[in-house]
């Protein structure tokens, strides 16, 4: 029998899809608000790796994992809040910073972590998990869909959520304006570096709870630099939605289903180099790139700080 | 009943003063025109008034009350509405999608009531407008009648325009008064900025003179009706320009009949009989969202003539100027110099057989702000000889070269290696004049060349054409100021829609032609030779 | 208000370099002292044995090798305007291809020729490995900072792929390239035991820097990075020129990569990877991309990174402060450069 149809191979890869996409998930999300705002933050990946470390501790120290969430979420927005001060409100080059954000974070954590547990690598124990009632025994996707942490499910719900405020409510159009024409909203009488602020805050909150939901839910533990370029991917996901979050929604889960792929293959009892299989989302992405070159939209004010005035 | 007033206010940027004491008053049902030529202080004071800069001293006053404007928000909650000259329309929205921001930033958008708000408005003003086109659909007029709407979405108390008519037909123009009477019997107090004479008269009931930023006088209305033309004439030029013989500034008295229309045009010796140095047949560009191509342009150019090409603005001036530069492929048509096939080469190839291009966007795309001027009198000939030997720079050379230029084209600037972006704008532009109208330029096009400066530089740069045109440079000038291309023009074309409506010979009723040319009427009769 | 009146001269400039310096050891040896340890003990030992004993001098100049040849690199994208992120991708392959091919052609050809063609095996490795977020870009304008990070995952997901599949030495027990000995590896200098790669990596980051600032080329890329619309006014061949900025960048950065397979490690080990792609990045940035001082400050830094894996051993301090050491220094460069720009423009009645 074809072992890529037993059920084993199906729910691992399943439910891995979902742990895997989770993050990046949130993580293209917030992206996604950033840049449409204008602001390219090139260090979400520093913001989900304090995120996870903060989580980690958290939820280590107090047992309560919803704290350490929070904190997570809370660790992101921090580091976002350098990135606000120093981008949007004084207009410092958004890549350097965010490249020095990033570095700056995977050594912090990584040294902290070091000075607080040594050498050691304590795990938590299982985070909880919210089985949807009758969703979860329908088979395969009970198991593999409908039997996580309820942060997948909020991740989720976050996709309607943000479509509709982009679509419907003021704060988007300020958004659209913000990334396309700052001036016209600063005419209007919206303070654009407030709302770009807002934007970045929100990105770094989502990305801090992707990264804690990683060190919590996926891992169990921390280790330095365990984000292994999921805010990177994050940008990616966001740069290819042009806008639209469902469209985030669908790159995650393409990049979960490759990225889980290897240990469901072994399941399966095949062996296939790691390596090779976490070539697969990067190539996807390369080749969705190299295909659709011409229509990728970006907002034509990214990564330009708004000084009003200024001629 | 005076709505709003300034009082002695003062506003200093780095290096210059830009507003000195200043007091003006604004009253509702009048049209107050702010008059005085570019770099006088206009424009600051509108940015005063719409929260964008805060005065260094002295005090806004609005209905008897001091008032701190410091943001466009508060700008707007004091009833304050202005429109400037770059349009601040986002592309992307639709018409009423722009109109609703800056609404409540948690609410759902009330698309209704904000469609009712737009019904009251366009109909008060007489504005046929698709609230739910995408704005990139609408005409540059189009365009800035929504941005009066924007301006009075929320109250209709005061207006502020900032050289509106600049981009505006001549119908467009008659359309634009016909509302501000309007907006005047409602009641509104509108302010009106502008360097043009003849539109302070034609709009104005009150008219301010602002001159190196400080009020040289006012003309109230019981004055303006008293006077008559050629009085209110030399009125408005003595405060505009004072006694020429105490201003420093000046090189000498401003001829006062350059000044009131425009000097009547000298007729150059053009021997069309030989072959022409530039043959233009059937130009198209490719077709870009947002941008307006080339349709069909064909026309010839001989030596030592200047054409001048009008028409609102974006109607394809910039596509014709590029591509005949090289900067744009063409996507159909040919393009010869003294009969040389020149179609399928860029700027390069260009530039090599003589074809020159003065760019409007001086720091944008004509200099490199962060480099020097020495570098960007170069800038089109890096890697050339004398300066590159082999790939490798000759500085000494290339700086001593500079300082040559910089004397010979009176470029006030501290040195060869200040920074481009340093110099005032008038200095960027004799810049851009010295490194193109070069020895070698055969055929000149010239994009905007005095928009944005001064009396003086304005006039610097149109002698520039003119003495190029006499050595025999075939000439192309492209602006939106018909007096400046009635004045310098032997012939002058319109585009309309990325075509060319028409050429005509600059005689008398040229600019009744041009008028109707520019809104779309074709003449055969008014096609040249 | 006290105005502060500092020169604009050579005092000014050596102020904008040291300051951020000084802030970011003063900062970090505060946060130092928050975890508990004494921060003078630690910079006093990354001097001692980074700098002050041979053994650790010669390691320090050792490390600069690939440093000084990526920064190279990336001053040639900067200029450009091109953010090269891709640098750990390009510099791993090119070591793999470089410590794939010394082997076979060891026996056959003089250590010399084999040298230069590992070499030029490198650079051309990472060049090629650049060309796809080149084109990209340049025909049709998409982001490099996105192209060149995906190229380099992938980049480094490859290399460990061609060691442990179709490169590796199967006498070894973890998996890595067949090892080229230490007789045919690049020769020392002077009887030390820094390798000739050094020599070699001054030499082209002096080139290079006079290639940006003497050559009718590096102006033209000068004019493309600073202002993209007025390189196209001016007649340059805009796409021609990322390409090939882009192709020279990341084909220095492979050099580095095979010289220091050559010089240093003779083989590649599976799941290696110095990470230098990112690091660089504030040194080029902190010498305002020129090549001299470019020279200076990887000196210290490599210093920095040999110190510093000495205190991990002995005083607990573990490399990843460098990482932090290195991103506020980034921080407070950019703020320095900002409040200087904006001291300039208050001053400039």
């Amino acid at each position: 029998m074809n072992p890529l149809l037993t059920e084993p191979f199906l729910i691992s890869l399943l439910y891995g899809a979902v742990t895997a996409g989770t993050p990046l998930l949130l993580a293209g999300l917030g992206e996604q608000m950033s840049e449409k705002a204008g602001v390219l933050n090139v260090g979400i990946e520093g913001m989900m790796l304090f995120g996870a470390y903060s989580g980690f501790v958290a939820a280590w120290y107090t047992g309560s994992f919803w704290l350490g969430f929070l904190s997570g979420a809370l660790g992101g927005a921090a580091v976002a809040f350098i990135v606000l001060l120093l981008c949007i409100r004084r207009g410092l080059n958004q890549i350097v910073i965010g490249i020095a954000v990033t570095m700056g974070s995977q050594g912090l954590t990584a040294l902290l972590h070091f000075v607080e547990f040594s050498r050691t690598y304590p795990r938590l124990a299982a985070a909880p998990v919210l089985a949807l009632p009758y969703l979860s025994r329908i088979p395969i996707l009970g198991k593999g869909l409908f039997s996580h942490s309820p942060i997948v499910y909020l991740s989720v719900l976050l996709v309607v959520v943000l479509t509709g405020v982009y679509r419907a409510t003021y704060f988007g159009l300020s958004l659209e304006a913000a990334g396309n024409k700052p001036s016209a909203l600063d005419a209007a009488g919206v303070d654009v570096i407030r709302t770009r602020s807002f934007a970045v805050l929100f990105t770094g909150f989502l990305a801090g709870l992707g990264g804690a939901y990683m060190a919590i839910v996926a891992a169990g533990l921390f280790v330095p630099f365990m984000t292994g370029g999921a805010g990177f991917i994050g940008i990616v996901l966001a740069m290819l939605a042009r806008g639209r979050p469902v469209w985030v929604l669908v790159g995650a889960t393409l990049f979960g289903v490759s990225l889980a792929m290897t240990t469901a293959l072994q399941v399966a009892g095949l062996n296939v180099p790691t390596d090779v299989v976490q070539m697969l989302p990067f190539a996807v992405v390369m080749a969705v790139l190299v295909i659709f070159a011409r229509h990728s939209m970006l907002p034509p004010a990214l990564g330009l700080p708004y000084v009003r005035g200024e001629r | 009943m005076v709505d709003a007033s300034l009082r002695k206010v003062t506003k200093r940027f780095p290096g210059i003063v830009a507003l000195d004491e200043v007091s003006l008053e604004f009253r509702g049902g009048e049209i107050h025109v702010l008059l005085g030529e570019n770099g006088a202080g206009k424009s600051t004071l509108l940015g005063l008034l719409a929260g964008m800069q805060q005065p260094d001293a002295g005090e806004i006053v609005i209905d008897g009350k001091p008032v701190l404007i410091d943001s466009p928000r508060r700008s707007m909650d004091l009833g304050i509405g202005a429109v400037f000259q770059q349009l601040l329309l986002v592309p992307s929205l639709s018409v009423i999608e722009n109109l609703m921001l800056g609404g409540p930033w948690w609410q759902p958008v009330k698309r209704a009531a904000a469609l009712r708000r737009f019904g009251e408005l366009a109909t008060a003003l007489a504005i046929r407008i698709d609230p739910h086109a995408p704005v990139t659909a609408l005409s540059l007029g189009e365009q800035q009648q929504v941005e009066i709407l924007r301006a009075l979405w929320r109250e209709e108390k005061m207006l502020l325009l900032d050289e509106p008519t600049s981009m505006l037909t001549p119908q467009g123009v008659a359309d634009l008064g016909r509302m501000l009477r309007r907006l005047k019997e409602k009641g509104v107090a509108l302010i009106l900025i502008t360097h043009k004479l003849l539109e302070a008269y034609e709009f104005g009931d009150r008219i301010s003179v602002l001159r190196q930023g400080r009020l040289a006088g006012e003309i109230d209305p019981e004055h303006m009706r008293s006077l008559s033309e050629g009085e209110r004439t030399a009125e408005v030029l003595r405060l505009m320009f004072g006694t020429a013989a105490n201003d420093e500034r000046r090189r000498g008295a401003p001829d006062l009949a350059a000044l009131t229309g425009r000097k009547a045009h000298r007729a150059r010796p053009i021997d069309r009989s030989k072959p022409p140095v530039l043959n233009v047949s059937a130009l198209a560009t490719e077709r870009l969202v947002g941008e307006t191509a080339l349709r069909e342009v064909s026309f010839e150019l001989w030596p030592g003539e200047v054409l001048g090409i009008a028409g609102v603005d974006g109607n394809g001036q910039k596509h014709l100027a590029e591509v005949l530069a090289g900067q744009r492929a063409v996507a159909q048509g040919r393009i010869s110099l003294a009969g040389c096939d020149v179609t399928r080469g860029r700027v390069p190839q260009r530039r090599l057989v003589g074809i020159r291009y003065v760019t409007d966007e001086r720091l944008g795309e004509g200099t490199v702000g962060t480099f020097s001027v020495a570098i960007n009198l170069l800038l089109k000939e890096i890697g050339a000889p004398p300066y590159w030997r082999h790939g490798v720079t000759d500085w000494s050379l290339i700086h001593a070269s500079a300082r040559d230029k910089i004397r010979d084209h009176d470029i006030r600037t501290p040195s060869e290696r200040t920074p481009v972006g340093k110099l005032s704008g008038g200095n960027i532009q004799k810049v851009l004049l010295a490194r193109e109208l070069g020895a070698d330029a055969r055929v000149a096009i010239l994009n905007k060349p005095t928009y944005g400066l001064d009396l003086q530089n304005q006039r610097l740069a149109l002698e520039r054409i003119d003495a190029a045109a006499a050595r025999g440079v075939a000439v192309i000038v492209i602006s939106t100021d018909l007096d400046e291309l009635l004045e310098i023009s032997d012939r002058i074309g319109v585009m309309f829609q990325g075509r060319l409506a028409g050429i005509i010979d600059n005689t008398a009723d040229a600019e009744r032609k041009i008028g109707s040319l520019m809104t779309g009427a074709k003449s055969a009769a008014a096609k040249s030779a | 208000m006290r105005k502060l009146r500092i020169a604009d001269g050579p005092a000014a400039a050596v102020l904008r370099v040291l300051l951020p310096v000084v802030l970011a050891l003063v900062v970090g040896g505060v946060l130092l002292l928050a975890l508990g340890k004494n921060p003078l003990d630690y910079y006093a030992f990354v001097v001692e044995r980074g700098i002050l004993r041979r053994g650790g001098l010669q390691e320090t100049l050792t490390r600069m090798a690939p440093i000084l040849l990526i920064a190279a690199g990336l001053i040639v994208a900067f200029r450009a305007g091109i953010w090269n992120l891709g640098g750990d991708g390009q510099f791993l392959l090119a070591a793999v291809s470089a410590a794939g091919l010394a082997p076979v052609l060891d026996g056959v050809l003089p250590r010399g020729a084999t040298l230069l063609l590992c070499m030029a095996a490198g650079a051309l490795v990472g060049a090629i490995w650049s060309l796809a977020p080149a084109m990209l870009k340049a025909r049709y304008g998409v982001n490099e900072i996105v192209t060149t990070l995906m190229m380099s995952f992938l980049g480094v997901s490859l290399s460990n792929v061609l060691i442990k599949l179709v490169l590796f030495d199967p006498a070894t027990t973890v998996p890595q390239t067949r090892s080229l000995p230490v007789d045919e590896r690049l020769p020392r200098m002077f009887g030390s035991t820094v390798h000739s790669g050094l020599l070699i990596a001054v030499v082209v980051l002096v080139l290079i820097h006079l290639l940006m600032t003497r050559t009718a080329f590096g102006l033209k890329l000068q004019v493309l990075g600073a202002n993209r619309a007025a390189a196209v006014h001016a007649g340059e061949r805009v796409e021609r020129l990322t390409v090939l900025a882009f192709v020279l960048s990341a084909g220095l950065i492979g050099l580095a990569g095979a010289v220091e397979v050559l010089g240093v490690w003779g083989t590649v080990r599976a799941d290696w990877n110095p990470a230098y792609g990112l690091l660089v990045v504030p040194l080029v940035f902190l010498a305002r991309l020129n090549g001299y001082a470019v020279i200076g400050f990887t000196f210290f830094f490599s210093a920095l990174m040999v110190g510093g894996e000495s205190a991990a051993h002995r005083i607990g301090i573990p490399q990843y402060y460098v990482l932090v050491l290195v991103s506020l220094l980034l921080i407070f460069l950019a703020l320095v450069e900002y409040l200087d720009q904006s001291r300039r423009k208050r001053l400039a009645v």
